[in-house]
């Protein structure tokens, strides 16, 4: 795999890539116990499971996979005691077109995430958890494997682990290439050997009824990697590199037409957009001007160059005011664009400089989404499908002037009408691509 | 094993397409006749990381298999199915759905090109097209739970869907091994070192 990791920007503010980003760290549990390693998972056997989980909310981290819910809330669903069989669900499915960050820390510090998941499946009592990650990482179950046997040899998995007298076992498991297994209630059909058709919330949320219909945490790889670190610093010092009810680092994965992509993991809110992209990634290519950025994984609603956003912030004085921000002064965070109208998702931002055709762009992102519908809902199943036919159309054919209004339409229809979130993540790009960039539809008339 | 998974094999074994893995080593067995103690001893200790459902076992099994045979035939279906206590449509299903089963022999060199956006914008459908072409595959074929393979049936060429390596765009798999910033140069050497 590639160095992309082993030249930090000077910006960056590292700790979950701290020792997976040095060109000589390597994967085996004695290196990774000379560098502090489980030092975490020891120390949080000496605090009460509710001041972990106490600390978790305190440091505001909020989940690193794509919706953004605050860590802590999710666990707080969890009762520690009603009784019950509770599971750990590590989501490495990262399937979102955009986002490379798991598959660093799955390749390259795999204790970090064994650490992180140890203190969360002691803080929820929890005794068996699964890594679920996507079987296209060809080379991740030999590794993670292959940690949790040293962890298991080292007594840090198991029986009474750390003599502590708490049981717990990890297992790696492969998904097989399929994007909807993302989804958290999806990856837990799929975790159950069916096909993985995502389950209807109510009733189903995993941490009520997740996995084996017993109450489930699914958290992100990065987000189970954070837990660690927020125990070593400190909610306070966790929470205070971040903004307010977002704390912490996020690694921001960037991709497309700039000189240097990859992934830079930064303080939450460090960054405008600008920033990321002219002075962390090296802008773009030489003679070419930005033209669209999609800013959270393919799913997010596409942002145009020279964009001005209307977003709510408070003056000092307490009243809220409405201030007008350019696209690349936007500080790049998850309310930030919350209030842009798109979001930060999975934080995988995808440039687009004006070499690029918007049409020809949506087409691959139609396809993709065709490819990856599983079939459940008919508006999403038949939908998705017919508007990447009729993109496909557009480009091959030259575009009519109903066209753009049609794939909005089917759009439209898609949205809010679906068992899962794919609904709108298929159907944001086309809303999101027309109405930015309605000269390259051929829209002369205004949707309504 | 009952009457039912008996019959199978002999669907299986008068079907051609399913065999041509077989044909290519004169055998007429079944994938389930052919079962060796390593992958039996593999299938039990993956079983064994699912105390709560042995069914949770399916995708491992179906990946345990496909990597042993190269692909999953009737009779796969059939053993995994017995093996989990599941009717075999429950195991058909999940290959059917999944994109990364088959159900027929890939080539010797399976080669996966992403397809999605930060990789087409690197160029991925010239890297997609010049493997197609090198190997005598037509691009166009997307292959149906099968996959696109030479005449010499030494390469299967797919695209696939994002492979999570955006920042190295364009890439591909080789077999196992993830290849980044595939250059049309690249193309001619994997095909020279794997022909």
């Amino acid at each position: 795999m590639s160095s992309l990791i082993e030249h930090p920007h000077p910006k960056e503010r590292r700790i979950i890539f701290e020792n997976a980003g040095k060109s000589d760290y390597t994967p085996d549990i004695e290196n990774y116990l000379a560098h502090g390693g489980y030092e975490e998972a020891k120390k949080a056997f000496t605090m009460t499971p509710e001041a972990i989980v106490n600390e978790v909310k305190a440091s505001n981290l909020r989940g690193r996979g794509g919706a953004a819910f605050p860590t802590g809330v999710k666990w707080g669903f969890i009762r520690r005691d009603d009784g019950k069989p509770h599971y750990l669900c590590v989501n490495g499915d990262e399937s979102e077109p955009g986002t490379f960050k798991d598959r660093y820390i799955l390749h390259r510090d795999p204790h970090q995430l064994l650490e992180g998941m140890i203190i969360t499946c002691y803080a929820l009592n929890i005794h068996l958890a699964y890594i679920y990650v996507r079987c296209e990482y060809t080379h991740a179950k030999e590794i993670m494997e292959k940690a949790i046997q040293e962890a298991r040899d080292r007594g840090f998995l198991g029986k009474n682990i750390f003599g502590m007298g708490f049981d717990l076992d990890i297992y790696f498991h492969e998904g097989a290439g399929a994007y909807i297994c993302g989804e958290e209630t999806s990856l837990l059909e799929s975790l159950e050997g069916k096909r993985p058709y995502p389950r209807i919330k109510p009733p189903y949320f995993p941490a009520v009824l997740g996995l084996y219909m017993a109450p489930t945490i699914v958290n992100n790889v990065e987000t189970i990697c954070h837990v660690k670190h927020i125990l070593r610093l400190g909610s306070a010092e966790y929470a205070a590199m971040g903004t307010a009810g977002d704390g912490g680092t996020r690694v921001l994965c960037v991709s497309g037409d700039v000189m240097k992509p990859g992934p830079y993991e930064l303080a939450v809110g460090s960054v405008t957009l600008g920033e990321l992209i002219f002075d962390i990634c090296g802008g773009l290519r030489p003679g070419r001007s930005l033209k669209a950025i999609i800013p959270g994984g393919s799913s997010s609603k596409v942002l145009r160059a020279n964009e001005i956003f209307k977003i709510k912030s408070k003056a000092d004085d307490g009243t809220v005011i409405d201030k007008e921000v350019p696209l690349l002064d936007m500080v790049m965070d998850a309310a930030n664009l919350a209030a842009a109208g798109s979001m930060i998702g999975s934080a995988g931002v995808i440039v687009m400089d004006d070499s690029r055709n918007m049409l020809w762009a949506l087409n691959n992102l139609n396809q993709f989404y065709a490819h990856e519908s599983c079939g459940q809902c008919t508006p999403c199943r038949e939908g998705v499908l017919w508007m990447s036919k009729l993109s496909t159309r557009m480009i091959a054919e030259g575009t009519q002037e109903s066209d753009s209004i049609s794939l909005h339409n089917i759009a439209d229809h898609i949205a809010g009408r679906t068992v899962c979130a794919f609904g709108e993540a298929a159907s944001w790009p086309t809303q999101s691509f027309i109405d930015k960039f309605p000269e390259e539809f051929g829209a002369q008339i205004a949707h309504q | 094993m009952d009457q039912r998974a008996h019959n199978t094999i002999e669907q299986t074994s008068s079907h051609g397409e399913l065999l041509s893995h077989d044909d290519v080593l004169g055998s007429t067995l079944s994938q389930a006749e052919r079962i060796t103690s390593g992958l039996l001893d593999k299938v039990e200790e993956a079983i064994t990381h699912y105390p709560v459902s042995k069914r949770s076992a399916a995708l491992p099994l179906l990946h345990l298999w496909q990597n042993h045979f190269g692909f999953i035939d009737e009779s796969g279906v059939e053993w995994i199915a017995a093996k989990l206590d599941l009717n075999s449509i429950s195991i058909l299903e999940l290959i059917t759905f999944y994109p990364w089963f088959r159900q027929k022999a890939p080539g010797k060199t399976i080669i996966r090109v992403c397809r999605t956006l930060s990789c087409a914008l690197a160029g991925s459908y010239e890297i997609h097209e010049k493997f197609c072409k090198s190997t005598g595959i037509d691009p166009t074929c997307e292959g149906h739970h099968g996959i696109p393979t030479s005449p010499d049936a030494k390469f299967s060429v797919e695209f696939v869907e994002c492979l999570a390596s955006c920042g190295s765009a364009p890439v591909c798999l080789v077999n196992k091994d993830l290849v980044e910033r595939v250059s049309l140069q690249d193309v001619e050497d994997i095909i020279k070192k794997n022909s």
